[in-house]
């Protein structure tokens, strides 16, 4: 069976392991020779080291040997290049960190550690996860499974496409403005982008503090909720974490095959001029699957989502600037010669940052210089609020929202760098669910004429994570989409 | 300096008295090799998020209610951006649009009349590393950044360098009492930041603010402050203007100069810290945390004088330390003559201590054997002399001041047989003195005394040596 | 979806931003970021036709308060490892160019 083990989800894999009809060694085996057939193509992935890999599988083997039972002991997992893993390198995507080895563990390393996981390789991310293409990286654009001469989304396009073109059954992702749930749409995957709150963030190389979100990506709900019950939960390193239980909802996920007795909003304003055409019935033909299966679908209103790219442009580059500005190369990373401090700094920063990252430190600066915070930052945490109201007016009669992920399919690589604002108008869906704080999942919903996937936006209230992954499980029941494999 | 007024404010970092440092679990304080003391958090990597230290919130809140402060019941952290290799991640977290306490005020003694100075906020922020500066390069150790800090700011109620002194000696000493801060100036755990204008006398707009940063002695401030004025008021006269900078005193020129001024300086582009969810108290624990304070060492000097009949000054030094006071408190309470007591514990009891460099924990005297010891004097069990014998035994050995007495054999000679006998020795032996008492010299009385002292050993009380003599030679 | 945005724009002082953001810039870069940091702040600009007067800020995004830690240590990262990354080390000490005040 070993030809087809890289086609296995994560919980198919642990399966397997479970019942012995594989070992960690053979899978991480089979991961890796792909990976190595593969990613001339694709450029998914920044590292992987095949021995240090398969030294941690075999350690899994022989801890299950020895009676070990953990149930996700030796699954191989996939990492955004943007999380610290103790004795990786973790680069961003970026030049400013290339050669530096993470001395720590993120916490949710750490639970998929504890765990028995195996990281198996890190994938690309756009620099600092700014970017919705992985044309941001300095370590090259990656592409699209099921086309590459087009992009794979980003931030988390490694991550989607790694799990896409079956490199890993699941990988972490980040999500400060969509950058789980476009990329999943993009490439045909299952993301989720749990509440604010809801996954420890100690040890994601941060972009924007108070709207990232760490979550899988994978290629079943089934398998990102096993993934989000592994690293979900209150951290003592991270005090946004919600102190609030995390229930075990695996078994309800796997159950869920109707919609019945759950009322979803439909927002008016996700169905405007520019949603391509092709994405738009794809979407509205999923929404009718949802009331097939028993939802009762409203109209509903977020009147202030027009506001949401601008508002959330201005928040997520100034946290940016701030977050950033400790790559300097004094502690770490690179480091410009120079002769004195301040030249050191300017030089080590602006030749280790790329022109996307340089844009937004620079406009997050400018948002909360002397005479125009007020302006631009002020007003723009107010805006969020009314974003937030929005939210919280449609979830006092709704289950969740239902709409598209992105306004477009994958585009082509170079399409859209010239035009940052186009580029950022791609968020347009997804931003307003990270500034309100909510969760919000990305199914695969059909594919256009072209063969390229669209996703379905499933938005739940705060806290309401378990819900929307059980209304993705249902849809998924109902449909195929989620297991089309792309051909490379 | 007459015809100007000088105004000035301080903004004082207190480097918070915890086990650990603000943002992380690692030990603050460390004095050991450099970067020993660090990790993910105060490094400043990637990733790390920062963890309130409660501890450190208790203080300073403790601090606010000492000095009067509204409590904020939600406070919330700020970044302030600027580049600097000191400060890991090239903003500092501290406290801008919400701080912890807000108003407040410090009473000093301004030539022994009491005087108000108001303090607008106390807010809570993270100490940077060390930086030691090379000729050609700088190094730093990051073991001291994220040490907590707390930062008052007055409002510019000092008129003088001595008010200024002042308010920070009254402020240093609740810090101490309360256990907040050690205050350990040697140790940098007080920096000042000191703002000065001068105004024409009669006029109520206040000049142009000059800020002298990091200072760290409070004999610096002094004579930083006198420098600056005189410098402020000079410019003025000579017809110049001042313009708002900041300056750096250079203590061994004696001068103030002014800093190079960094462009980007004061755009610190403030915002909300994200990582850190706002501080939310109820009144409940803000009064739990009033009732850890110990008495203010103003109201406890009010308290002394009114309860135990002290001069001032004597309540100065008593009330320096508070475990001085204390020893003093329970030493009075069991004696009828508090003064004694005050006399004993800044004469016998800090000289005592003085000498040996120790503390009053090491004292083996405790406040009841004083008081006995002064029973005794006042009993004229003993006279002064013998009691300082006394006294050094309990201190060093502890015990009882009666058996230590009777084991040495120190008690007073009453006995008006025995003094009689050693009287007439005395003179006898010096009749050439009698003499001169009798001729009308009084102070040669003094002498025969002394004499009657030496013959009795030091046991003889000497009032009723002198009542004998007296009686002898005019008999 | 194209969109145009042009009206009552702020126009940036890229040179001056960059400076205090510690980024040095080419001319042609710098060139290249003044027209496309105006079209952003034209478009961010659209903020400005809300009415937000009485509402207040989301200055945290978090429900969490508090969330103190007990004043106990713990041990910290070996000074190797801390030192591990560093561009310049000397005597334990991590070491940067002159700093010119």
């Amino acid at each position: 069976m070993s030809a087809d083990l890289h086609d296995l989800g994560f919980l198919e894999v642990a399966e397997a392991l479970t019942q012995k009809r594989a070992s960690s060694e053979e899978l991480t085996m089979a991961l890796l020779a792909r990976s190595e057939e593969l990613e001339s193509k694709l450029n998914s992935l920044t590292w992987f080291n095949r021995e240090a890999v398969l030294a941690e599988a075999r350690a899994a083997d022989a801890a299950r040997a020895a009676g070990d039972n953990r149930p996700y002991l030796g699954v191989p997992i996939a990492i955004k290049d943007l999380l610290n893993v103790k004795g990786q390198p973790c680069t961003a995507g970026s030049r400013i960190l290339k050669g530096y080895v993470a001395p720590y563990d993120a916490t949710v390393i750490a639970r998929l550690r504890a765990a028995g996981c195996v990281f198996v390789s890190r994938t690309n991310t756009d620099e600092f996860a700014m970017g919705g293409s992985t044309e941001t990286s300095a370590y090259g654009t990656t592409r699209n499974p099921w086309d590459t001469d087009r992009v794979p989304g980003g931030s988390s396009g490694g991550s989607a496409a790694a799990v896409a073109a079956r490199l890993a059954p699941a990988a972490l992702a980040s999500d400060t403005g969509g950058s789980i749930r476009q990329p999943a749409a993009f490439c045909g995957v299952t993301g989720l982008k749990p509440t604010y709150g809801r996954v420890s963030r100690y040890g994601c190389t941060a972009f924007a503090s108070s709207l990232d979100q760490i979550g899988p990506i994978a290629r079943s709900v089934e398998d990102a909720t096993a993934v989000y019950q592994v690293i979900a939960g209150l951290d003592p390193h991270d005090s946004t974490t919600a102190a609030r239980p995390v229930d075990d909802c695996l078994p309800n996920v796997r159950a869920a095959r109707d919609l019945k007795g759950l009322k979803l909003g439909l927002p008016k304003e996700y169905f405007v001029d520019g949603l391509h055409p092709e994405v738009e019935q794809l979407t509205r033909a999923a929404v009718a699957q949802c009331r097939a299966l028993g939802a009762e679908i409203v109209d509903v209103e977020l009147p202030h989502s027009k506001y949401g790219i601008a508002c959330y442009y201005v928040l997520a580059p100034a946290e940016a600037s701030a977050n950033l500005a400790r790559y300097d190369g004094v502690r770490y990373g690179f480091r410009a010669e120079a002769e004195d401090l301040q030249e050191m700094y300017e030089q080590t920063r602006a030749q280790g940052f790329g022109a996307e990252v340089k844009r937004r430190v620079i406009l997050g600066t400018y948002v909360l210089s002397s005479g125009f915070h007020d302006a631009y930052y002020l007003r723009a945490q107010k805006v969020r609020t009314l974003i937030r109201r929005d939210f919280d007016r449609v979830f006092a009669r709704c289950d969740a929202i239902l709409g598209p992920v992105t306004p477009s399919p994958a585009f082509r690589v170079g399409e859209k760098t010239a035009d940052p604002v186009q580029m950022y108008l791609g968020d347009i869906f997804t931003a307003n669910v990270n500034l309100a704080g909510i969760c919000g999942l990305s199914v695969p919903c059909g594919f256009t004429t072209g063969g390229l996937p669209a996703g379905l936006h499933i938005i739940g209230p705060a806290f309401a994570d378990a819900r929307i992954l059980q209304i993705g499980a249902a849809y998924q029941h109902a449909t195929e989409w989620h297991k089309q494999q792309p051909k490379i | 300096m007459n015809d100007f007024i000088a105004s000035i404010g301080l903004e004082v970092h207190v480097q918070l008295k915890t086990r650990t440092k603000l943002f992380c679990a690692f030990p603050a304080h460390e004095e050991g090799d450099p970067n020993v003391a660090v990790c993910p958090v105060c490094l400043g990597l990637p990733g790390a998020m920062p963890v309130m230290n409660g501890e450190a919130i208790r203080q300073t809140v403790k601090t606010g209610l000492m000095i009067g402060s509204r409590i904020a019941l939600r406070s919330t952290f700020d970044r302030k951006n600027y580049f600097y290799p000191d400060m890991p991640k090239n903003f500092q977290i501290s406290q801008q649009a919400a701080p912890l306490c807000l108003g407040g005020a410090v009473e000093i003694d301004v030539g022994g009349q009491p005087k108000t100075i108001r303090v607008n906020h106390i807010h809570q922020e993270e100490d940077a590393a060390k930086i030691t500066h090379l000729e050609n390069s700088s190094e730093i150790d990051f073991n001291r950044a994220s040490t907590p800090l707390m930062e008052l700011v007055t409002e510019p109620d000092m008129a003088s360098p001595d008010e200024a002194m002042a308010f920070l000696i009254a402020l240093k000493e609740m810090l101490i009492y309360a256990g907040i801060s050690d205050c350990n100036l040697e140790l940098g755990q007080v920096r000042c930041d000191v703002n000065s204008s001068v105004r024409p006398a009669g006029t109520d707009l206040l000049g142009v603010k000059c800020e002298i940063k990091n200072m760290n002695t409070f004999k610096g401030i002094h004579r930083a402050l006198t420098y600056e004025l005189a410098r402020q008021v000079e410019v003025l006269r000579s017809g110049g203007m001042l313009v708002q900078e900041t300056r750096r005193w250079d203590d061994e020129a004696g001068v103030t100069l002014p800093m190079r001024s960094k462009e980007y300086a004061h755009d610190y582009r403030y915002f909300p810290e994200p990582d850190l969810p706002p501080v939310v108290l109820d009144a409940a624990t803000v009064e739990a945390w009033r009732a850890e304070l110990p008495e203010l060492p103003a109201v406890k000097r009010a308290r002394f004088i009114r309860d135990y009949g002290l001069p001032e000054y004597d309540v100065g030094v008593l009330t320096a330390d508070q475990a001085l006071a204390e020893f003093f408190e329970a030493a009075a309470q069991q004696s009828k003559n508090c003064k004694a007591v005050s006399n004993w514990v800044m004469g016998e009891l800090l000289r005592a201590l003085g000498e040996q460099g120790l503390g009053i924990a090491d004292a083996k005297i405790t406040p009841r054997a004083l008081a006995a010891l002064i029973a005794l004097v006042d009993a004229k069990t003993i006279n002064m002399p013998a009691a300082k014998e006394v006294f050094q035994v309990l201190f060093e050995k502890g015990g009882d001041p009666a058996a230590v007495v009777k084991e040495k054999g120190l008690a007073q000679v009453s006995d008006a047989g025995a003094i009689d006998g050693f009287a007439e020795r005395a003179i006898a032996a010096n009749e050439k003195v009698a003499a001169e008492f009798r001729g009308g010299k009084e102070t040669a009385l003094m002498f025969l005394v002394g004499q009657v002292m030496k013959l009795s050993r030091g046991k003889a009380n000497p009032q009723l040596a002198a009542e004998a003599l007296r009686r002898k030679l005019r008999g | 979806m194209a969109m145009r945005f042009s009206e009552n724009a702020d126009r940036m002082d890229v040179r001056y931003v960059a400076g205090l953001a510690r980024i040095a810039l080419s001319d042609a870069e710098a060139a290249r970021l003044q027209g496309q940091l105006d079209d952003i702040l034209a478009f961010v600009g659209e903020l400005k036709k809300l009415d937000v007067s009485g509402v207040e800020v989301t200055d945290v995004a978090t429900e969490a308060q508090n969330a103190w830690r007990a004043d106990v240590p713990i041990a910290g990262l070996e000074r190797e490892a801390t030192l591990a990354n560093a561009p310049l080390a000397r005597h334990g000490q991590f070491v940067v160019p002159k700093v010119i005040e």
